[in-house]
Order: structure tokens, then sequence, then C-alpha cells
């Protein structure tokens, strides 16, 4: 948490309305939130308090209706449609909690996809995928379809994805929504060891035990930053290990 | 995306959808299969319409009073009258290229036998009319020199003249009045059909230009000479051979214009092609209605595609693809299934326009020009049906197609 770097996220004033019909719905509210390099945020907040309209802004899926955001030291706030989706390749690998796998596609192509709309050739495509998907412990499954995969795989060739393009910030939408609570410490255990490797990490999440593992939790309620504070991050290696072992462990072999 | 990815991307997709695509893929066959097979059986029976026209004699020229100018307006038609049996004569007699030449008088006249009226162009001719026509008698025979030299009341009855004054008798033999005079049925002309330009070619009398001459148009003039020239390659001699004997004969200046016009028969041919070229557009433009209702159903396959890939779309667009990407890999994926239906559409339809000609006895030519034709109308069905569907999928907002459920 070295406070003298460059912030990778910088927001200031964020506000985004949605137009209903005759109602407005203030899904931000003014938000203001600096992230460092290196940092392992959570985002908490109950249902509705605006944390995924958020994080739709901070990955440059949305655009704010007023307020500035600076990536990377680049104003992006402005930006139209395709200069937001070459940002998007460049800078950002996103997490969801469902997966967001292409069907029918091996794990591989999965994790080409990024490269291939960045223009990136073959080869040279295959030889960072494979290197990723050796990286989350995936190495020999490069050509199993998503549906012969587990859920924690799965979202282990998401991670792989989210990293191919050596991206400023990864974006974890409740990576762990759809996982039992084993694999859900496998996958945080994955990020921790990403993050513990230089990667800046923004988690949204609702479950205080997922958000132990993070250095900063910032708390969303009704569209505003009620709380932002550092926090000494619990290990999920330390926690696995202390769990009986598992028979059904998809992530053996 | 460089194409070959496009590509494969395409074609994966569709092979993930297999009845899907096969489906809308037939669509295509049968559009592009209809197109293919009126479009070739357009043209072969243009091929069978040249074919027709040389059969009549690509050798033909006729000879016509007045001068055609620039603009193709007769100059001078109206008084000059200057054809005679001695330039038809001349012509027998100093130009070597020309084969046969005939003299022709026509007049419009009332026929009649028994009760029965009609109405038909007389035609008057010499004996070699028939040679340079290629025309043969269905009945009787036809009339002779002798005829021509003592203007005899005897004629030929085209098939659909004899049909009206004769319907349940024979002809030859009979006497027909033509105008106030008694001609004599010498015989009656094997059917024709419709000529290139149309006319009914049974609809007509044959009879001694002499005859018509004096008894009918009281004249000594002729209308115009009909001449076929050796062979095809000598069309353009007996051209100028027959304007110079002309220009000898009527004394006219050197450097002055024709008195008179020589035309061939390819030139009245050159029109027929160009009404067979009407009718293959027409026949095109029906078929096309099937590749219309082919390419609606890519459309729809492909909205229906777009629907239920609305989350693959947001997750496409979510690692970085713009919305040309998008709109690329669904334009390729529609022209993909065009060319799917297309190519074995265009095989198809041209057995099809082969079935045709051959049971019409039309000659088929197999052209590279129709498949690429058919390829070409493929792509462009593809692209035509399949450009909206992907511009909804490239205009998809991230947000939302990655929550789409
Ligand atoms: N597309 C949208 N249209 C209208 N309202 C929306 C839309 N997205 C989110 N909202 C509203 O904005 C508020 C914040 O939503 P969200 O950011 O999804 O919260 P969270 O992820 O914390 O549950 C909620 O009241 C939600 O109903
Ligand atoms: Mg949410």
């Amino acid at each position: 948490m070295s406070g003298a770097d460059r912030p990778i996220v910088r927001v200031e004033g964020l506000v985004r309305n949605y137009q209903l019909g005759e109602v407005t719905v203030h899904a931000l509210r003014g938000v203001d939130l600096t992230v460092y390099p290196g940092e392992f945020i959570a985002i908490m907040g109950a249902s509705g308090s605006g944390k995924s309209t958020f994080m739709n802004l901070v990955g440059c899926l949305d655009r704010p209706t007023r307020g500035r955001y600076l990536l990377d030291g680049e104003d992006v706030s402005g930006l139209e449609g395709d200069r937001l989706a070459a940002i998007r390749n460049r800078k950002i690998g996103f997490v969801f909690q469902g997966f967001n796998l292409l069907p029918r596609t091996t794990a591989l192509e999965n994790v080409e996809l990024p490269l291939l709309y960045g223009g990136v050739g073959a080869s040279e495509r295959h030889r960072r995928s494979l290197e990723c998907l050796r990286a989350v412990g995936l190495a020999g499954r490069e050509h199993h379809q998503p549906t012969q995969l587990s859920g924690g795989q799965q979202q282990r060739v998401a991670i792989a994805r989210a990293l191919v393009n050596n991206p400023a910030l990864v974006m974890a939408d409740e990576p762990t929504g759809n996982l039992d609570s084993r694999t859900s410490l496998e996958v945080m255990d994955l990020l921790q060891d990403l993050n513990s490797r230089g990667m800046t990490i923004v988690l949204v999440t609702h479950e205080p035990d997922i958000s132990r593992f993070a250095s900063r939790i910032v708390r969303f309620r009704d569209g505003r930053v009620a709380e932002d504070a550092a926090h000494d991050p619990l290990s999920a290696h330390q926690v696995l290990l202390a769990m009986p072992p598992e028979s059904d462990d998809d992530t053996a072999t | 995306m460089d194409t070959l990815v496009l590509v494969r991307v395409a074609a994966r997709s569709l092979a993930q959808r297999k009845l899907r695509s096969f489906l809308a893929a037939l669509g295509l066959v049968v559009g592009v299969a209809s197109v293919v097979t009126m479009v070739s059986a357009g043209q072969a029976a243009k091929a069978q319409v040249s074919r027709q026209i040389e059969g009549l004699g690509t050798n033909l020229l006729l000879v016509t009073p007045g001068a055609v100018v620039g603009s193709g307006v007769r100059s001078g038609a109206g008084g000059k009258l200057n054809l005679s049996l001695t330039d038809v004569e001349a012509i027998r007699g100093d130009c070597p290229s020309a084969a046969v030449a005939c003299p022709t008088v026509r007049a419009s006249v009332p026929l009649a036998y028994a009760n029965r009226n009609w109405s038909a162009m007389i035609q008057g001719c010499s004996p070699e009319y028939l040679q340079i026509r290629s025309w043969s008698l269905a009945s009787g025979a036809p009339f002779g020199a002798e005829a021509v030299r003592s203007a005899s009341k005897v004629c030929l009855l085209g098939q659909a003249v004899a049909e009206r004054l004769f319907p349940d008798e024979d002809a030859v033999g009979k006497s027909v009045r033509i105008r106030k005079l008694i001609f004599r049925v010498l015989g009656v002309l094997e059917e024709k059909g419709q000529s290139a330009s149309g006319q009914d070619q049974d609809d007509i009398v044959l009879a001694p230009f002499t005859t018509v001459q004096r008894a009918i148009r009281g004249v000594t003039y002729i209308d115009s000479i009909l001449v076929s020239a050796v062979a095809p390659d000598r069309i353009e001699a007996a051209r100028e051979e027959i304007q110079a004997v002309l220009r000898r004969r009527h004394k006219l200046a050197s450097g002055g214009p024709d008195d008179f016009t020589v035309r061939s028969q390819s030139e009245l041919g050159e029109m027929a092609n160009q009404a067979a070229s009407i009718m293959t557009l027409l026949l095109g433009g029906i078929a096309s209605v099937s590749l219309l209702v082919g390419g609606i159903g890519i459309m729809n396959i492909m909205l229906v595609t777009v629907t239920e890939r609305t989350r693959e779309i947001g997750v496409r667009m979510a690692v970085g693809a713009r919305g040309r990407d998008i709109m690329l890999q669904f334009l390729a994926e529609a022209v993909t299934i065009c060319l799917l239906g297309g190519l074995p559409g265009a095989a198809l339809g041209w057995l099809g326009a082969a079935g045709v000609a051959s049971s019409f006895g039309w000659p088929m030519v197999l052209e590279a020009k129709s498949f690429a034709l058919a390829l070409g109308f493929s792509t462009a069905t593809g692209v035509f049906f399949g450009i909206y569907p992907a511009w909804r999928a490239s205009r998809l907002d991230p947000v939302e197609a990655l929550r789409y459920e």
C-alpha cells in the first residue's frame, strides 16, 4: 500500500442515475475513491447499495452521469463505446459471479478471447494463454469445455482470462457467489496469490466471510461510501489448510 | 480480428446449432436454386433463339428503297420507290457473294373461301423465296418460274390462313378469292410459329410477285429484295457488292448517299436477343422472390441467435470487442449460412435448368458466370439480411448484455 504510487483508479464525485420513465433512480450519489497499485479491495454493502453500478463504471462497461474517473492516469469518463472497449481490453480483467465463459468453447480459447480482440497473433496468443492457465492451476485442462469443468475450475479459467492481457486492474463481482465454501476459499487463495505478486484487485461481495481476505474494505450505503478502512487480511491458504480434507475435491488431479 | 478467425468463429457457432443452420440454409438452397434455374433456363432460351435465327439464315440480307441516315430515320422514303426487277437481276448476275436474290412485293388483302373470310399479308415473291427462308411445304407443290413469268393467279397458304379458310378440308387444289380475283391454292406451308420479332409467320400467303404487282398493287416497282449470301462470312462482301451494283445501276454520283438500304438478318437477330435478355431478367426477378423469402428466414434466425447469445455478446464486449467486431462476427455468420445454402443451391439450380432445357430441346451451356452469380447472390443475401441483426448485436449495452438471463 504505497501511497506514493500513482493511483490505478481515481474517481471523484461519481454519480450514476438511471431513468425509469418518470422516476430517476440514484444508484450512485457521489463517490470518491482512490485505488493504489497492489491493493486488494473488497466492496461491501447491502443489496441495492450501488456496488455493481460502481463496478460497471470502474470497469469501463458504463459511463457516469456525472463525475470524473481517471484510470491509470487517463481520464476515461467521457469516452465513447469503442474507446472504452479498447481500454477494457488493455487495462481491465473481469471475473463474474456466473463465470461467463463462452459455451462449447475450450478453456484455452476462452482465455485467448481478450488477445483475439487485442490483435495479438496466433502463436503469441497461444503461448500467453497456456501460461495463464498453468498459473491458475489448470495445466492439462486446456482443451476442456466449460461443461467438462467444475464450477471452481470454470472460475479459474475466467481468472486466467482476466489475467491474460496483463491488466492494470482485476474486477471481480461476487466471484464466489456460485461456489461452495471450500471452492470459494480456493478461488480466494488464488486471488490472494495473484495480489501478492502485485495484481490490483477490486472485489465486490456481500459476504463478510469473503471480505476478510481483502486488505481494504469499502462499505457502500445508499449510493455513497459509508466506510473505508484498511484491514489485516486473513490468509485463505491458512484457512484451507485448517479445513478437514474433502473427498469430493474438484481441483484434485 | 482477422478474416480467418472470423470465419472460424462463425463456422463453429453454426456447427453448435446444426439443425437450425441447416434449415436456414435450406431456404437459401431453394432461393438460389430457383434463381439459377430461371436465369440459366433464360440463357438457354436465348441460345435457342439465336440458333433459330441462324437456322433462318444469318446469311440473309434485305435491300429496301431509301437510305437510312445516322439516327435510323429513313430519308426520302416516301417518293423513292426505285427498286426494280432489273436490280434483282443485276444482283443475281454481278454479285458473286450473293447466292440467291428474290424480289418481294407485299399487300394486305381480304381472303375468302366459301362463306369464310380472313385477311392476311400476301407476299409476292419468286420461287427462290422458300429456299432463302428455308421454308418448306406441308402439302402441295410450289409455283415455278413459269408462274412468275405469266403472272399466274396461284398461291401458297400459310398454316394459319389454311386453318382459317379450310378448317376441315384440304386446301390444295381449291380456289380462294383474294380481293376480287380467284387464286388457285398450289400448296400449304409448314407451320413456323412466331418470328423473332413476334410476327405470326403462318398468317401469310405467297404468290408470284408479278401477280401481286399487276393484279393487286398495280405497280411496276418492287418493295424489297431478299438476298442470301453464299456463306455467313460473306455477308459483308455481299453487302458491298450489292451496294456497288445498285449504285452503278441507279447512277449515283460517287461520294453521294445511297438511295437504298442493305440490312443483315443479324441486325434483326440482335433485337431478338435483347427480347430474350429481358425475359431472362423477368424470370430471374420472379425467382428472386423465393430468394427473398430465404433471406427473411436468415434474418429471423439471426435475430433469434443474437437474442439467445446476448450474454456471449456481453462477455465479448467486456473483454474488449468493439461494436464492429461484434457486427462482423454476426455478419460473417449470416454470410456463411447463405454460402452453405447457396453453393448446393447453385448446383441444384443448374441441374433444374439442364432439365428444363433438355425437355424443350434447348442448348444448355454451363457458365462459370452463373456460379459466380449464385455466389454473389448468396453473399449479398447474407449481408443484406444479416446486417440488421448484426447491427442490433453491435449496439447492445455491455452491462445489460452481461446481466441478460
Ligand atoms: N439498469 C438499471 N436501471 C434502473 N435501475 C437500476 C439499474 N441498475 C441498477 N439499478 C438500481 O440502482 C441501485 C443500485 O443497484 P446495484 O448497483 O445493482 O446495487 P448492488 O450491486 O449493490 O446490489 C438499485 O436501486 C437498483 O435497483
Ligand atoms: Mg450487485
